[in-house]
């Protein structure tokens, strides 16, 4: 199990996640610079994100969208508003068209990763700070989430049944 | 958002509510003491309608309550609708673990290059 610790402030309704993984920082920072990483970890499980644009530079803009169970596709697009390589990097991150255009009234969220090396080199401690713009955001987000995980409950039930 | 015991029109109010530096900031010293309309708007440097209106959105995002005293209006926290709102992060918070979960099993795998 990795460590992660979490900060919640709920009267600004900010969330400061930190980590310490096992890889130095250039290895980490990959996983944020190289697309294809990047969509095996984006996505929750049963919503694959599958990024269609990707400029790692500021002003550049991502383009993505997770595929629901069902085939829906959820679009999504990123700003990059500071990239500091290979230890620092803000992200603006909204739900738009499948043009990467914001859609909607849903504010954007906005959240900042601080990659740092640990002792040795070999591990790196990372820190994700994310705000929140708007409930529905928040609630488009979580609502993907929650029904992700019925559905691998109910996928593990299946397998469970399907063995007999 | 039934799980949170929170209507869609809470949760709506407490974002709105949050959404501004203002009522952040009031939300954080009455839950350090309650404190009345009139000290705080000497604090914020604003007027006392101004606070007074900030003090009502709070109010009915259900995150302080107003008591008068005297002539005064004391601001007080409304504690559980604010441990409602730690809730609502603590599901945004599974999400992160989850995704730095993954992130580790792909840093597991060893580099590619």
């Amino acid at each position: 199990m990795t460590r992660i610790d979490s900060v919640k402030d709920p009267e600004g309704l900010t969330l400061t996640v930190t980590a310490e993984l096992t890889a130095p920082v250039e290895r980490v920072w990959r996983l944020w610079e190289d697309p294809r990483q990047l969509e095996r970890w984006w996505g929750p499980p049963g919503y694959p994100a599958t990024f269609t644009r990707h400029d790692f530079s500021v002003p550049g803009r991502s383009v993505y969208y997770m595929t629901s169970p069902e085939g829906e596709r959820h679009y999504g697009w990123w700003s990059f508003q500071s990239i500091q390589p290979p230890t620092a990097l803000e992200i603006e991150d909204g739900f738009g068209d499948e043009n990467g255009e914001p859609t909607g009234d849903i504010g954007p969220g906005l959240f900042t990763v601080t990659i740092e090396p640990l002792a040795g080199q070999t591990s790196t401690r990372m820190t994700i700070l994310s705000r929140f713009s708007s409930p529905e955001q928040y609630e488009q987000l979580t609502a993907m989430g929650m029904e992700e995980g019925m559905k691998e409950a109910l996928g593990q039930i299946e397998g469970i049944l399907a063995e007999d | 958002m039934v799980v949170l015991e929170l209507s869609d029109d809470e949760v709506d109010a407490i974002f709105h509510a949050l959404a501004d530096p203002t009522r952040r900031d009031i939300v954080a010293r009455v839950i350090e003491r309650e404190r009345s309309v009139s000290a705080l708007s000497e604090r914020y440097a604003m007027s006392f309608a101004a606070v007074q209106k900030h003090v009502s959105v709070l109010e009915r995002a259900a995150l302080v309550r107003k008591e008068r005293r005297g002539r005064e209006q004391i601001v007080h926290a409304q504690t559980t609708t604010i441990g409602k709102a730690r809730r609502l992060l603590d599901e945004y918070e599974q999400l992160w673990r989850q995704r730095i979960e993954r992130m580790q099993s792909i840093l597991e795998e060893g580099d590619p290059e």
